[in-house]
């Protein structure tokens, strides 16, 4: 692909706002400013900033409890995303959802699911309610290697192929279900390889480069709006912290030997800058610019973050039914 | 023949399943998010969807294959997207198949979201009891469903109920589990066939199908058959029962109950679900919580016993509510055991 400097360089604006804005985060944790654990999706960026740039804001998304990526990358606010995680009024969800289930319905975001693979039906009925209504939008469905063993992940796919719904299904393959290799409790390598028995394309791509992913996902969602149906696009990628950060686990399930190479050598957010320097797509101070300024803009999602009041008690019993005419 | 104008009369009024078929048919016509989706739905092989592929089309009337998580956690995101489905999901005892949508998305989303989802779904089950189905399709499992906030059930009793409810269901912007209890399929509701198309019977607003001052008597469901039988019964022996229909679980009448209580004093409640945890059962606490000044004798609850199903008539008839079990709870309430 002949990649262009723009939406080179707001892959790596989203990239960065994925690891900086989690990088906050464990600060915060380590401040006790956390209210409770992070899955962070540090190491996983390209992967998810090449699937969301590939579709557009109006586009719904779904995805899972590693929550914070989807929506960074699908454009939300970090401000509001940053309050939610601290409990405050100020947050997306008002303080109810927290770090598993960030949400954010202005930008396509219809929800991140703490229960894996919950939220996968759910991307189906966007994709439903965009065929029925024709208004062309697509459905990006974010899953993992461990909601591929999931059976609702089977009767979604199959529903959506036998109906040739717009749904584009996306497995981060992170190598790792909590303690267990993907690979270990999986029938397949690869898991793009299900496809075909749902009769739909399939194809894995490396995960730690956006846009290898972007490509993927681009004619993914073309098909998709093209009416021929759903597509599963599988990106290697690696988890570089714990499965949850601040969760202890006494006996190392992986050697921080891999750990380690995948640090020091598949970092996505390295890889990509080394790319854009060496193919003149930007200069040093264009890479530090951008760089700044998403730093900028974290700090400034924390300071509203902090800055948020925690909500009132009475927070607690709204929102339970929608109830005309009042506000939400 | 002097059972012409009966057997009119009787044709007039409105079964459940033409209710459903009114019902929903006067909504899908009435606007075009409305969707319909079940299994064997196009065949009309449950008898409430004749001439609705000719009538709305294959994008609005779609059969679903088995495959109900999927189902029911689509139906949810397609609300959040804009559409108003409704599921035929056929048989109660197959929403356990879907229970973590129910749990999780349909019920959840709304308000783990801050209030960013509206989750206009209805889905449509029978209570398949009381016909040899055996333990596997005879559940009446509303009462699991009454310990998840998010969700709103309605039970209906009659025809004319199950229509106006219905209606108002596919109207809100909340998630709603129709719960249509099998052994009213062929029965006529009492009461004539509304012709209105604005038919709405608000949720959360008891009937009193029947006036009385000794004893309460409240029915969920098929048991207000039970409850209305018993009380002409007793009547003949100068028992005067009220006869309180809640028609919607959640919200549940609370002061509909409690006035008809305060007035009698005493209070059966006929409920098909098991007993433990039934609707009865919260119904009776809330007596004993916010009514118990009224109260001249025990609440007594009429239920299923915490049994399966077997298959046998023989077995199965024995572990329901019956009139028979009203009337015996109704005399002990009084004092009257015989």
């Amino acid at each position: 692909m002949n990649l262009e400097r723009d939406l080179a360089l707001e892959m790596l604006r989203r990239m960065l706002r994925i690891r900086l804005f989690e990088e906050a985060t464990i600060e915060l944790f380590h401040a006790g400013e956390l209210p409770a654990m992070v899955h962070l999706s540090i190491g996983q960026e390209a992967a998810i900033a090449g699937a969301c740039l590939a579709t557009t804001a109006d586009d719904y998304m779904t995805g899972n409890h590693r929550s914070h990526g989807h929506p960074i990358a699908k454009g939300a606010r970090l401000d509001r995303l940053m309050a939610e995680l601290l409990g405050k009024a100020g947050g997306v969800c008002k303080g109810k959802g927290g770090s598993m289930h960030l949400a954010d319905f202005s930008v396509g975001s219809l929800g991140e699911s703490g229960i894996v693979g919950s939220a996968i039906p759910v991307a189906v009925g966007a994709g439903l309610a965009a065929d029925v209504l024709g208004n062309g939008l697509v459905a990006l469905c974010f899953f993992g290697d461990g909601a591929a063993n999931e059976g609702v992940l089977h009767e979604s796919m199959n529903l959506a192929a036998v109906w040739k719904l717009p749904v584009v299904f996306f497995c981060e393959n992170n190598g790792w279900a909590v303690s267990v290799r993907a690979g270990e409790l999986t029938s397949v390598e690869d898991i793009s390889v299900r496809a075909t028995g749902y009769g739909m394309p399939g194809v894995t791509v490396d995960g730690q480069d956006p846009v290898a992913t972007y490509e993927a996902v681009s004619a993914a969602v073309a098909r998709a709006r093209r009416g021929e149906g759903p597509s599963l696009v599988e990106a290697k990628t690696y988890r570089f912290h714990e499965h949850a950060y601040g969760l202890r686990v006494k006996n190392s399930y992986r050697d921080q030997s891999e750990v380690d190479v995948w640090r020091q050598e598949r970092d996505p957010i390295d890889l990509f800058r080394r790319r854009l320097l060496d193919e003149g797509l930007a200069d040093e101070a264009a890479v530090e610019a951008l760089d700044a300024e998403v730093r900028a803009e974290v700090a400034a999602a924390v300071e509203f973050a902090r800055d948020s009041p925690y909500p009132e008690p009475e927070e607690a019993y709204r929102d339970l039914y929608y109830v005309e005419g009042a506000s939400t | 023949m002097s059972t012409a104008p009966a057997a009119a009369r009787r044709a007039a009024q409105l079964g459940f399943l033409q209710a459903i078929q009114q019902a929903q048919h006067e909504e899908m016509t009435r606007d075009e998010r409305v969707i319909l989706m079940g299994q064997d739905l196009r065949a009309n092989v449950f008898g409430a969807a004749q001439g609705f592929l000719e009538d709305f089309g294959p994008s609005r009337i779609r059969d679903l294959p088995l495959s109900e998580a999927a189902s029911v956690g689509m139906a949810a995101g397609a609300a959040m997207a804009g559409l108003r489905p409704i599921v035929d999901l056929t048989v109660a005892s197959f929403m356990f198949c879907a229970m973590d949508q129910f749990v999780s998305q349909v019920a959840k989303n709304r308000y783990m979201f801050g209030g960013q989802a509206r989750m206009p779904v209805v889905f449509r089950q029978a209570l398949y009891y009381h016909g040899g189905t055996a333990a596997h399709h005879a559940d009446r499992p509303y009462p699991m469903f009454m310990n998840v906030p998010g969700l709103k059930i309605m039970v209906p009793s009659n025809g004319p109920d199950l229509k106006g409810l219905l209606k108002t269901a596919i109207r809100d912007d909340n998630p709603v589990l129709c719960f249509e209890d099998a052994t009213l399929w062929g029965r006529r509701g009492r009461g004539a066939a509304p012709e209105d198309d604005d038919h709405l019977i608000p949720f959360g607003v008891a009937s009193v199908p029947r006036e009385g001052t000794d004893v309460t008597v409240i029915g969920i469901g098929g048991g207000v058959r039970h409850a209305l039988d018993a009380a002409a019964d007793l009547a003949g022996e100068g028992v005067s029962v009220e006869v309180v229909d809640p028609r919607t679980l959640v919200p549940m009448d609370w002061p509909a109950i409690l006035a008809s209580v305060a007035k009698t004093g005493r209070c059966v409640i006929v409920d098909p679900a098991n007993r433990t945890c039934s609707a009865a059962s919260e119904i009776a606490a809330h007596l004993v919580e916010e009514g118990f000044g009224s109260l001249r004798a025990p609440v007594l609850r009429v239920t299923s016993d915490d049994m399966h199903v077997p298959f046998s008539p023989v077995l199965e008839k024995q572990i329901y509510p019956s009139k028979e079990k009203v009337v015996a709870a109704v005399r002990r309430v009084l004092g009257v055991e015989k």
